[in-house]
């Protein structure tokens, strides 16, 4: 008999979530929904922030267990920001993956966090690393993440474009995040959004009455 | 924990003691004169691929079929008890039988078994009373009526684009496009899913069936 793995099994506030990274000409957006959970039963933050600075054009954000996730991403803010002052330079994004990944993997017995890594360094623009539960490091165009993902990978293979312009980019993220959080039932809240490029970085909060409706809604 | 890469005992290969299961992705679309349904084409016992052309679109009467995901035997049970009583009910009555019907058979024995059974079953026709149909039966034999419904292992990943691709109104083609596009993305990402799409178009003239090979689906470009 088939074992579908739907519930999460993390003991303690998680973040089932959804979360995103995409890439596009001349920048890179993350996104996420805000709702924190216990169990999938009580929602413990409707609000909550999972996209995290960890440097000046860094960011990451966090699935999984949200203690796991703080005091891993605290670790690495520390010790990405240490080596970008030894190097007298801002870190390269493989550079903040990589810190992200050696502890992730180290501590993998312990941990229940997943991450996405993505930002933009001088050497190869804007980039995106995704981090998964036992450590593994992997470099892509575009990655989904958390449990909302499931639902929108279809969505994501279907309508992902390379180069995209920042206008387009942001409405693929919009409503992937929409689409998954109209179907996964620990997702939810507000949609937020951060585009990083070689400027500077825009956050962007979209409340949920304005979230584009679909077909049933 | 979960994604090992070898399970059970060396002795003999997984696939010799887990069950059969049509572990899989069906669809179905409800359009102004019909139903659009398909299926993917995958059978598998644990990992190995016990039939890749598997036929999961199930005539049950003239102008009614279902969708079968869950496990195949249980699946292929329901739906031949469901065949005998509703041609037995469509000959008391003289006339050909709703599609409400049918889906009224397939719940009474999924609710009725439930304990037992493990069974996804999208059940969709055309009648005269009111047209094309689709009615989902899920595991626990619940029935509801939907204008668009996506089962099995691999519907998960196909919701976002269902949800942001159907509109009401389609016409007969725009919903073969839909549910091959849908099929094909959720074959590229389920494991359990894959093989060939299948698919039919009900209406009042009858069933119009295709199958769409695997070098001939839908491309999308990933990453």
């Amino acid at each position: 008999m088939e074992k579908r793995f739907m519930d999460s099994q993390i003991k303690g506030v998680s973040t089932g979530t959804t979360i995103l990274a995409v890439t596009f000409n001349g920048g890179v957006i993350i996104g996420s929904d805000s709702r924190a959970s216990i169990g999938g039963y009580y929602v413990s933050s409707k609000t909550i922030n999972k996209l995290i600075q960890v440097h000046d054009r860094i960011f990451c954000c966090i699935a999984g267990s949200l203690a796991d996730a703080q005091a891993v991403t605290k670790a690495a803010k520390f010790q990405i920001s240490f080596h970008s002052i030894q190097m007298e330079s801002p870190p390269l994004v493989k550079a903040a993956a990589s810190v992200l990944k050696e502890l992730c993997y180290n501590n993998k017995e312990e941990l229940q966090a997943g991450f996405i890594t993505a930002g933009w360094d001088r050497k190869k623009g804007p980039q995106v690393y995704t981090v998964a539960l036992g450590g593994m490091l992997l470099s892509q165009p575009f990655t989904i993440g958390g449990s909302g993902s499931t639902y929108i990978y279809g969505y994501a293979d279907a309508k992902y474009k390379p180069d995209m312009s920042k206008e387009e980019c942001l409405q693929f993220a919009t409503n992937a995040l929409a689409l998954a959080m109209g179907r996964d039932n620990v997702s939810g809240g507000v949609a937020h959004l951060v585009v990083i490029t070689e400027e500077g970085v825009e956050h962007i909060v979209i409340p949920g009455d304005k979230l584009p409706k679909f077909h049933d809604e | 924990r979960f994604g090992q890469l070898s399970s059970g005992s060396d002795m003999a290969p997984d696939w010799t003691m887990k069950e059969v299961s049509t572990g899989t992705t069906i669809m179905a679309v409800e359009y102004d004169g019909g139903v659009v349904i398909g299926a993917d084409s995958r059978t598998t016992t644990g990992a190995y691929i016990a039939n890749r052309v598997t036929d999961k679109l199930t005539p049950i009467h003239d102008r009614i079929f279902c969708c079968r995901s869950g496990s195949a035997a249980d699946t292929q049970a329901i739906a031949d008890v469901v065949t005998y009583q509703l041609g037995f009910h469509s000959i008391e009555l003289d006339e050909a039988p709703l599609v409400q019907t049918a889906a009224n058979l397939f719940k009474a024995s999924c609710y009725r078994y439930r304990e037992e059974l493990m069974a996804g079953i999208i059940v969709a026709g055309w009648d005269k009373r009111r047209g094309g149909q689709v009615y989902t039966v899920p595991v626990g034999g619940m029935l509801v009526r939907q204008p668009v419904s996506v089962g099995g292992s691999g519907s998960t990943y196909i919701y976002g684009y269902m949800d942001s691709n159907y509109k009401p109104n389609m016409t007969k083609d725009q919903c073969l496009r839909l549910v091959s596009g849908a099929l094909s993305l959720a074959m590229e990402r389920d494991g359990s899913s894959g093989g060939v799409v299948r698919l039919a178009a009900i209406s009042e003239t009858g069933v119009d069936r295709q199958v769409i090979l695997g070098n001939q689906l839908p491309k999308w470009s990933t990453a």
